[in-house]
């Protein structure tokens, strides 16, 4: 049995006039890093909160360790732990009173599971006496995952941690992510930032409620039908306007330093000749390992 | 968690300041300041008589604490600009040979002109004023022998001196518990809901409804130390009596301020923001609470439709029970009625809470 297990999960928003979630499943294997990667509103957050009992779906099921969210909801929210999108901690309380008060609350004792926070903890140890209120994204973001920890869940259900949160905080939060995983706790992480998908065991693609892909992160950019290049020129903006002219150009969307293109059909000395003309100077064009941004690319554009 | 809730409190020192002193600066502000008794209201004498009886009850009535003589005149065509300019609010006029008639035709006429711009206190006035020549004339009847004669000797039961302050008193406990609870702890169950909290708890494993409780408890203590500083400061500053027993009144409280409870909670399932329970708080049940309890305006003289529309107020059935137990002593048998009343009304409002609580989001 799958620890969480979801089957056709839809949910409509304003009597129907939005789909938040259509036809979703998917499944998390027990101990797994499972990364819902998505742009902002492409119904992560309502599918973690269907998970977590917080909305009824309007169709399909849902699993958690067995226990169904709608039905068996007070049994799921023993054994999960939640943190919202939105900081939820009381901003007028200390580091010291959430984690008490949050312990309280699951019925747990700080002592008892003081190993699994222990890392955290540490942590946040010398602001234990300040207004959550007061703490910095980051330590914020740590203070909501202990005060999710204090009852050793067995799943943890994070809706966008790291949203928010500066580069070094955001690599702290995912290294004690994966400790928690060694310690047999099933995650499942949303989250907009595709470079966190690699850190991921597994992964689903996500967008306008629905699934586009499954699978591991290595796996996933794979299993794009065609090579991906890299194109960069002096104009990068002019570059831009004359590949999407090329009639047999698939997609081109700006990464970092380049423009990724995939072409439907021809070979990359295709294009160059047509942009011989249209660019002045040299333009590079490169084959590389495609990412999970281009497979989010190629869905999008295939789906319009 | 209770205790969580006591620190959130705590840590509010506007508001909790707010909920303590309101009560006081209500108490004294109605007790000292807002008083239904009209005092020391400004006479102008008429006096075409100037004789020996005028005399007598021009002094009586600047020496009673309730009028102060500001000006004699002569004749009465003054009075519209006295009134105009808000120099009186009463004048009283006699007319030639006042003593003279009064004697020889056994009938003095004396005419009392009030500004009823404002006609509660004139009507209050003009009565004082016929109080006081009224006991005059008693004093001269007692000196004569008349055939007949109708003795009417008016009492005020259980208020003999009509101070105010025995019916505000309720009024104002009335006030304040449905300010600090209905209001307070909707508010605080909206405020979880607005900051997100909300979404966390509900994800515990924790009943909901426990999460509530907790939530309308430390205002339910609050409430209670509000009830005993109203009471303490209308016994020992203003001088109201609480005439029935102490632990009636106590449990009526508690039963009052449970149903004010419910409605909070009633209130803050209804609403997604602080503003709008506040709003409703205070316009839907704070306004009906002052209008249709009868501590402001008599329920009698309302239409009947809205006086139907009182029957449905808490505050209505709470006032009388603390009225009757406070002010006439009266106990638990004359008051069973308003008692079960208000007890149902509360089992009512709980059920229905504990039904459209929401133990998820959506």
């Amino acid at each position: 049995m799958k620890t969480i297990q979801t089957d056709r999960l839809t949910r409509t928003f304003d009597k129907g006039k939005v789909t938040a979630l259509q036809e979703v499943s998917f499944a998390v294997e027990k101990g797994e890093i499972f990364g819902l990667i998505g742009p902002d509103g492409a119904g992560k957050t309502t599918l973690i909160r269907i998970l977590a009992s917080l909305i009824l779906p309007d169709s399909g099921s849902a699993s958690l360790a067995g226990f169904d969210p709608v039905r068996d909801y007070a049994r799921v929210r023993q054994i999960i732990g939640y943190m919202p999108g939105r900081f939820s901690l009381y901003q007028d309380l200390s580091v010291q009173e959430n984690l008490r008060f949050f312990a309280t609350v699951f019925k747990a004792d700080l002592e008892t599971n003081y190993p699994l926070i222990k890392d955290l903890y540490d942590q946040l140890a010398p602001f234990k006496n300040r207004r959550a209120g007061q703490l910095s994204g980051g330590m914020k973001q740590k203070l909501a995952l202990c005060c999710a920890l204090v009852h050793e869940p067995e799943i943890l259900l994070l809706d966008e941690p790291t949203t928010g949160v500066d580069p070094v905080s955001r690599r702290e939060f995912w290294d004690m992510l994966i400790r928690l995983k060694a310690r047999g706790i099933t995650i499942l992480v949303s989250t907009p930032y595709m470079d966190e998908a690699t850190l991921c065991d597994r992964i689903a693609l996500i967008q306008k409620g629905t699934i586009l892909e499954t699978g591991t992160p290595a796996e996933i950019p794979r299993r794009l039908s065609r090579p991906v290049y890299a194109a960069s020129a002096g104009d990068m903006y002019l570059l831009l306007r004359a590949v999407r002219d090329y009639p047999e150009t698939h997609s081109c969307y700006t990464f970092g330093e380049s423009h990724h293109v995939q072409l439907k059909s021809g070979s990359p000395q295709d294009l160059l000749d047509f942009l011989g003309g249209r660019i002045p100077g040299p333009v590079a064009l490169d084959q590389i390992e495609p990412g999970i941004e281009d497979v989010f690319m190629d869905k999008m554009t295939s789906r319009t | 968690m209770t205790i969580k809730e006591f620190k959130h409190v705590l840590r509010d020192p506007r508001s909790l300041f707010f909920l303590l002193a309101q009560p006081v600066m209500l108490m004294l502000l109605f007790g000292f300041a807002l008083s239904n008794e009209v005092k020391e209201s400004r006479v102008a004498i008429i006096d075409q008589a100037r004789d020996e009886e005028t005399k007598k009850l021009t002094d009586r009535l600047d020496q009673s604490e309730y009028f102060d003589v500001m000006g004699h005149y002569a004749d009465p065509s003054v009075v519209p600009a006295l009134f105009e300019k808000g120099a009186a609010r009463l004048a009283i006029v006699f007319p030639p040979h006042f003593a003279n008639d009064l004697e020889h035709l056994n009938a003095g006429q004396i005419q009392v002109l009030a500004d009823a711009s404002d006609p509660n206190t004139a009507a209050i006035a003009t009565s004082y004023a016929s109080a006081i020549f009224g006991a005059y004339q008693d004093e001269l009847l007692g000196l004569m022998k008349l055939p007949y004669k109708i003795n009417i000797e008016t009492r005020m039961l259980y208020n003999p001196q009509l101070v105010s302050a025995f019916s505000f008193v309720p009024g104002v406990m009335t006030l304040i518990l449905t300010i600090l609870c209905t209001m307070m702890t909707s508010v605080a169950i909206v405020r979880e809901k607005e900051l997100g909290t909300l979404e966390v708890l509900l994800a515990s494993p924790m009943h909901p409804m426990q999460i509530v409780v907790s939530k309308a408890v430390p205002y339910l203590v609050l409430a209670m130390i509000d009830v005993a500083v109203i009471l303490l400061l209308a016994v020992y500053v203003l001088g109201v009596p609480i005439r029935g027993s102490l632990f009636l009144l106590m449990a009526e409280n508690t039963l009052y301020i449970s149903n004010t409870l419910a409605l909070g909670l009633l209130v803050s399932t209804i609403t997604e923001k602080q503003q709008v329970a506040m709003f409703v708080s205070l316009v839907g049940f704070m306004l009906p609470a002052l209008l249709f309890s009868g501590f402001m305006f008599p329920i009698e003289n309302m239409p009947w439709p809205l006086q139907w529309i009182s029957h449905a107020v808490p505050t209505r059935w709470y006032y009388r029970i603390v009225n009757a137990i406070m002010i006439k002593g009266l106990g638990l048998a004359s008051i069973w009625k308003e008692t079960l009343i208000l007890a149902v009304m509360t089992l009512g409002l709980l059920v229905l809470a504990v039904k459209k609580f929401k133990v998820r989001l959506l």
